[in-house]
């Protein structure tokens, strides 16, 4: 168990920048996130930490030595890949034995060792079979093994659960959570799939392009996601946006359709007139009555899941609100579609109008030139 | 499942085939015909009087010490130029799957040698090596060291396997490069977490995997030194001097059409034929169950 600092990280291929100075302090037994689209830099990053990638800028320290120049072997780490990398000419059993055989450990030691981990992760009857004898799922725990024999201070993941189906996903996506809890183990973990982040993460690590938006605990980034990408992103179906103009008093928000929304105070820095990405979460959208609706839907599709249903439409402009002199002239873009999450199975027809509020606690506030969250 | 054209006309797919069976027959099926019948018969001194021996010929052959001889100096330069060749192709296969820049140039100039022919091969490194004006022979005789192909017979057997050899290096250095190329990266990646240094990684993981590949290439090096290097030998050093460097295809064109014994040459072609009948199988057999991991 190490901790993990990351001090003004930077990597560039040649002249290409692919991590921008970055920074964070993961403690010890910590499970760290890393999640962003692809090819936001979370594998690179997470090479650097490895030892895979030498590091452009900065400096990466596990436990309280800095390992810029050392090789992959001198950090006590170990790593699972996300196509697994079992060679594939051994057993499970030499898979897993490899790094304990060359660190010339007891035979008697590395039996028991491996076994304790073939218990742990139910490999045991398979040790002698060969990689391309087992399932995906199977693999992808003799890659869990091949890690934790080793009981490094820090655990990698790369996109671990990526090759797995669906429903293999969750399940082993809970292994690895009640793993890492029963060997405390530090870990850094990087995925592109938000679920899978939102669930296993102490903290998250939300990238966008090489630079980090957001490092905090899933909840806070949801509930406080620090940029409109970070908004968009994490988030499933993502938060809606919609471009709204703050009125001169700096009391409400008035949208493309001429509807207002009430805001509870004025935002920081942000002067009467002014234009703001706002964002509402999907089940942030309540069905309501008429009198008290701010905003109107027409629905286009419907969605049910079962325990929820999620209705897709565009605004629609408020009763005669369109007319009044001053709200039209706010009126930059058209509204795009949007989603609403809605409890239970209720049944709406295409061509529907309904009438939503939002409550003023509910909606983000983004800057709308550089996508900071504005409070 | 398979795909399969089928054909409606039975007749198509034979004349589709019927070119190359009848270069098959022509240049193969007949001279080995040829041979065979060749094998039983025997010519007296003076080629006037043809009879049929039987399996004469072949008894005579290896009750013959010159013959058994002959083997075991094919044998030995057979495997000297399979390693030769090999492990310097490797070599440079591992090396070239380095080269990040000029990775194209590099391996084009290591492909090269294959488009020579091994007359013009054999004829190039007869003069690296020719002790009057030969650049190599002139950098040997300058460490000290009598070199003279001419008329030392090992001298001569080394010229010959260095010659083959660099003639192969450039197919094998194809095929390893490619089987290099195909091992995961994150392999190595993982080896290396391990705590794997590079030697150690080579041989666990990468020669393990590169070993299809190297068998594949085993057999074919070992047909190409028993029956393709006579271009090679013929013009470096002609089978000499005495008979060091003549091997088992260079007798048979020595005793053919040199001494005209027909009988014995054709008896040995057929020994020769029944040698890479076998290795045809052998590589048939393994190549498709044993080697895969
Ligand atoms: N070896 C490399 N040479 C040049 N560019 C690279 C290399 N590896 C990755 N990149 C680039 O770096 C960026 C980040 O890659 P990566 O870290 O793999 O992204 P991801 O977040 O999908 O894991 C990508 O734009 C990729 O094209
Ligand atoms: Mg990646």
């Amino acid at each position: 168990m190490s901790s993990i600092s990351i001090r003004g990280v930077a990597k560039s291929y040649g002249n290409t920048p692919v991590i921008h100075d970055l920074d964070v302090e993961i403690a010890e037994g910590e499970f760290i996130v890393v999640v962003g689209p692809s090819g936001c830099g979370k594998s690179t990053l997470l090479r650097m930490i490895a030892g895979l990638e030498r590091i452009t800028g900065g400096e990466i320290a596990i436990g309280q030595r800095v390992v810029n120049e050392l090789e992959p072997k001198d950090r006590d780490i170990a790593m699972v890949f996300q196509n697994y990398a079992l060679y594939p000419h051994m057993s499970v059993f030499d898979n897993m034995a490899y790094g304990l055989k060359i660190a010339g450990l007891p035979r008697e030691e590395i039996r028991q060792r491996v076994d304790r981990a073939a218990a742990i992760l139910e490999l045991a009857d398979f040790l002698e079979r060969k990689p391309r004898q087992l399932s995906g799922g199977q693999r992808q725990r003799v890659a869990m093994g091949r890690a934790i024999v080793r009981d490094p201070s820090v655990f990698l993941f790369d996109e671990p659960l990526s090759n797995l189906d669906a429903k293999l996903r969750v399940q082993m996506r809970l292994e690895i959570k009640q793993l890492q809890r029963s060997l405390g183990t530090t870990s850094v973990y990087v995925t592109h799939d938000q679920v899978e982040a939102m669930t296993l993460a102490d903290r998250l690590i939300v990238m966008n392009a090489g630079v980090a938006e957001q490092i905090d605990t899933p909840l806070a980034v949801y509930s406080h996601p620090a940029s409109r990408f970070v908004a968009g992103f994490i988030g499933s179906p993502a938060m809606n946006f919609l471009e709204a103009t703050l009125t001169e008093d700096g009391s409400h928000l008035g949208l493309t359709t001429g509807d207002r929304l009430t805001l509870d105070h004025r935002p920081d820095g942000l002067g009467g007139g002014q234009n703001v990405t706002l964002g509402l979460r999907p089940e942030d959208l309540l069905l309501c009555q008429e009198p008290e609706a701010s905003l109107h839907l027409r629905v286009e599709m419907v969605e049910p899941l079962g325990a929820d249903t999620l209705v897709h439409g565009r605004l629609s402009a408020g009763n005669g609100a369109a007319s009044e002199g001053a709200d039209t002239t706010l009126v930059s873009a058209t509204a795009g579609l949007m989603t609403l999450r809605l409890p239970g199975t209720a049944h709406f027809d295409q061509g529907e109008r309904l009438p939503l509020r939002a409550t003023p606690k509910s909606l983000h506030l983004f800057d709308a030139a550089n996508g900071r969250r504005l409070s | 499942m398979q795909k399969r054209v089928t054909f409606r006309h039975l007749t198509l797919p034979y004349l589709f085939i019927l070119p190359q069976l009848a270069i098959t027959i022509v240049f193969f099926i007949w001279p080995a015909g040829e041979a065979i019948y060749q094998s039983l018969l025997r010519q007296d001194a003076f080629g006037l009087n043809t009879r049929f021996v039987g399996f004469e010929n072949f008894e005579r052959l290896f009750a013959d010490p010159l013959y058994i001889d002959t083997l075991w100096r094919t044998l030995g330069f057979s495997v000297s130029v399979t390693l030769l060749s090999m492990l310097s192709a490797l070599l440079f296969a591992v090396m070239a799957d380095h080269v990040i820049r000029g990775a194209t140039t590099y391996k084009t100039l290591l492909i090269w040698p294959y488009a020579v022919a091994p007359a013009i091969a054999g004829v190039l490194w007869w003069f690296l090596f020719n002790p009057s004006v030969g650049i190599l022979a002139y950098l040997l005789q300058g460490l000290g060291y009598d070199w003279n192909p001419f008329l030392d017979g090992d001298d001569a057997m080394i010229l010959v396997v260095i010659a083959s050899a660099w003639k192969q290096v450039s197919y094998n250095f194809l095929f390893f490069l490619a089987g290099l190329q195909a091992i995961p990266r994150s392999l190595i990646e993982a080896a290396a977490i391990d705590g794997a240094g590079p030697v150690k990684r080579f041989w666990s993981i990468v020669f393990p995997l590169l070993s299809p590949t190297t068998f594949f290439l085993l057999v074919v090096n070992v047909v190409y030194a028993f029956f393709d290097t006579f271009g090679t030998i013929h013009a470096t050093t002609s089978g000499g001097p005495g008979q060091s460097t003549t091997t088992l295809i260079y007798k048979v064109f020595n005793d053919g059409f040199i001494g005209l014994n027909y009988g014995s040459s054709a008896a040995q072609s057929v020994v020769l034929m029944i040698i890479v009948i076998g290795l045809t199988v052998v590589q048939f057999r393994y190549i498709e169950r044993r080697v895969h991991y």
